[in-house]
């Protein structure tokens, strides 16, 4: 059993919550997620690791409620148990692998949609304590849905906030805004890093390849186990088939079959809506 | 009586049995084990014993089943393995313990397997203690996998009075048992959950939610978690894909995803929440026990459903028996058949796979004759769903985050076969990690092998 040590509200139907599981805090790396399960009658579900911290022993997840296993847990509370949590899963973020004089040479930009701010934050977080500023663009559909944008201003270089009504930031799309910021603004990046909703990393992939920009995206299809042993999670990358729970989740942007990826996460659809509506 | 002749054993209806998830086979009564047991000729040199890879003393348990002491065969069956009710109800007995019986020379074999299984049986009913061990001897083991090989060579370690703690990744313990094992050959809360127990009794201490390799490696536990050895029973939970166009389409699985969904997390039941899609007409590719299983589950969630397999009925790797039980309760076998495509609708969902006819050719190096395929016999199988059964391979998360430990061209660890030593210090292996997929006797009994190794190195220490 695990227990919730800390619950706060970031925006509505988002909340970020701190698990007590030292075994994992202990080993996680930006860019893994965990697996879990809250009762006997559960579910396994992937959440991405938002923070940290070895010392509490905690891991920091943010959930939005968009399934049932999502919106059960927003009801539970400080102090509360979830019966599984267990990670960390999946291949680190491939930059914490080079060499950190060549990472301080690269200009960075990450795009982080909706609820995928959260796995953003400690991949900025990690290269901020190494001496890499990187810059970031958060999307949201509307300013209220817009999380994590103080966090991040700590850690990043430029944090650009946009929103899809104009309500807060830039008014447009993060497309949009990579545009503006190469085009017209003159940035030069040398890496994109984009992790949101699945519709949102095709898109800013085929603006990356027009504009030549190396692309890494965070891929979350179906999962079960989380450990390999099953290849629900199976994605097709420059033509091969790859688990996403172990080779991945991050990926080569330009090379991910995000049709076929989109196709499979709603495989599920009726089942999850018959849940919705009990 | 007639000696030759096995008491037989009740089963539940194949058109009743069809529609649910209950166990198939009901097992003996007292008064029928007894009879059975009577069978038995208490061979002095006996050969039962010597195909048993736990080498349980058969005859010397059989004769307290034919006195009626229950509680007594119990206690000798302990004395070898951990899981007999699992072992009673899985194991291939027709190619191990009851295919030197003498009795099977002239009749029927003694049904050994179902006898260890009454027994077993007999004593959870009867809450027989049987976790008996030696003083704690201050050294600590780890076992990773709390499969039959972990599960094994956790509980022989405590009955020697080592600390033993077992790392599970998943969130129940059990392996194959519990997530690829379905209900109706081995009850998961009666049965299985109960041999897990009678573990924990002996003083192991089972961790789940832990995967090695990712939440901690075998180094941090041999360096920081001061363990004194270390056993890998990770078994091979790799699914394999055929690599054929239109696999990753929605409606295709593979066995370990589908068994897993209604195994581990009860998809067949109402009140949890994974899901499971089985659709009208369902193909499974393959002619295993896993692909037996898989199509048994999916008839009893309400398809129509066709075992796939390349070769004949004659090379099916699976158990007679449980192909005997896929046919009588209407599993459809489309044998000498090889899918090579298989084919979506405009939404990406499974409409059918085209298959090819296969002819048996010549034998090639391991006997068996090659099926190859015969020209212009293409068809199309109208299925909606396809479920992958094409075997498994150990996992590369344990070898590929260990310092020094040495693996062979198929991907599973190097390990002795007798002593189940690596290539690495400490550090033993065993079960489906080193041999790739096979059974859970076979698991067990590397489990002991390494148990017992283990052993012997730290006392020497």
């Amino acid at each position: 059993m695990f227990k919730i040590v800390e619950k706060r509200q970031l925006a509505p139907q988002i909340f970020l919550m701190d698990i007590e599981a030292p075994r994992v805090a202990k080993s996680a790396k930006p860019g893994q997620f965990v697996i879990i399960r809250l009762d006997e009658e559960g579910e396994r579900i992937p959440l991405t690791i938002c923070d940290y911290d070895i010392e509490k022993g905690t891991v920091t997840i943010v959930i939005q409620a968009i399934g049932c296993s999502t919106r059960k847990l927003m009801d539970y509370e400080k102090g509360d148990f979830i019966y599984d949590f267990v990670g960390p899963l999946g291949q680190a973020s491939e930059f914490i692998h080079e060499e950190i004089e060549e990472l301080k040479k690269k200009n960075i930009l990450f795009v982080a949609g909706g609820v995928g701010t959260a796995p953003v934050y400690p991949q900025v977080k990690w290269l901020n304590k190494h001496g890499v500023k990187a810059d970031v663009i958060i999307g949201a559909r509307t300013k209220e849905l817009l999380i994590l944008e103080e966090e991040m201003k700590e850690v990043a270089g430029n944090v650009y906030p946009a929103t899809d009504d104009g309500t807060y930031g830039f008014n447009g799309r993060v497309t949009d805004l990579i545009l503006d910021l190469v085009n017209k603004q003159g940035k030069k990046y040398d890496l994109v890093v984009a992790i949101g909703p699945m519709i949102m990393m095709k898109f800013v992939c085929k603006v990356t390849e027009e504009l030549g920009i190396k692309t890494i995206v965070s891929l979350n299809p179906i999962m079960v186990d989380g450990t390999g042993m099953c290849g629900a999670c199976r994605v097709t990358v420059g033509g091969k088939t790859y688990f996403a729970c172990v080779d991945g989740p991050e990926f080569d942007g330009h090379k991910v079959d995000f049709d076929e990826a989109m196709r499979r996460s709603a495989m599920y659809k009726k089942e999850e809506q018959e849940c919705m509506n009990k | 009586m007639d000696r030759m002749k096995r008491i037989p054993i009740k089963e539940q209806a194949p058109e009743v049995r069809a529609k649910n998830f209950e166990e198939v086979c009901l097992g003996y009564t007292e008064e029928e084990a007894v009879k059975e047991a009577s069978r038995c000729l208490n061979c002095k040199n006996p050969q039962c014993v010597t195909k048993c890879p736990v080498s349980i003393d058969i005859p010397g348990f059989i004769q307290h089943v034919k006195n009626r002491e229950f509680e007594e065969a119990a206690k000798v069956i302990a004395k070898y393995s951990s899981l007999p009710a699992v072992c009673g109800r899985v194991c291939p007995q027709e190619v191990q313990c009851e295919s030197k019986c003498v009795l099977g020379i002239k009749g029927e074999p003694v049904a050994i397997g179902k006898l260890e299984r009454f027994v077993a049986d007999w004593s959870r009913e009867h809450n027989v203690n049987l976790s008996e061990t030696k003083p704690k001897n201050g050294k600590r083991v780890a076992v990773i996998g709390s499969g039959p090989a972990g599960l094994t060579c956790a509980g022989d370690l405590a009955k020697e009075g080592y600390d033993v703690t077992i790392f599970e990744a998943l969130h129940k313990a059990g392996g194959v048992l519990v997530y690829g094992i379905p209900e109706f050959r081995l009850p998961k809360d009666t049965v299985v959950k109960h041999e897990i127990e009678n573990v924990k009794k002996l003083g192991v201490k089972i961790e789940t939610n832990v995967i090695i390799g990712r939440t901690i490696t075998v180094d941090q536990l041999l360096q920081e978690e001061n363990f004194d050895a270390v056993f890998i029973g990770s078994g091979a939970g790799l699914p394999k894909f055929m690599g054929i166009p239109g696999e990753n389409l929605n409606g295709v699985f593979s066995a370990n995803e589908f068994l897993t969904r209604n195994n581990l997390m009860k998809a067949f039941k109402e009140e949890y929440a994974t899901p499971i899609k089985v659709g009208k007409k369902v193909a499974v590719v393959g002619g295993g026990n896993v692909a037996m299983d898989a199509a048994r589950t999916a008839l009893r969630l309400g398809a129509e459903v066709h075992i796939v397999y390349r070769r004949s009925e004659a090379e099916l790797p699976a158990r007679v028996e449980e192909v005997h039980h896929a046919k009588e309760e209407g599993v459809i076998f489309d044998l000498l058949t090889n899918p090579v495509e298989i084919i979506g609708d405009e939404n990406g969902w499974v409409k059918g796979m085209k298959c090819v006819k296969m002819e048996l050719g010549e034998a090639d190096e391991s006997g068996r004759r090659r099926p190859v395929a015969i020209e212009g016999s293409e068809f199309i199988l109208d299925v909606d769903t396809v479920i992958m059964s094409l075997g498994t391979s150990p996992n590369p998360l344990i070898y590929t985050t260990t310092e020094g430990l040495k693996i062979n061209n198929r991907k599973c660890i190097l390990a002795d076969e007798e002593t189940a030593v690596t290539s690495k210090e400490r550090v033993y292996a065993g079960g489906d990690a080193v041999t790739g997929a096979a059974t859970v006797i076979l698991a067990m009994g590397a489990g002991k092998k390494a148990a017992k190794a283990i052993d012997e190195m730290l006392k020497n220490k």
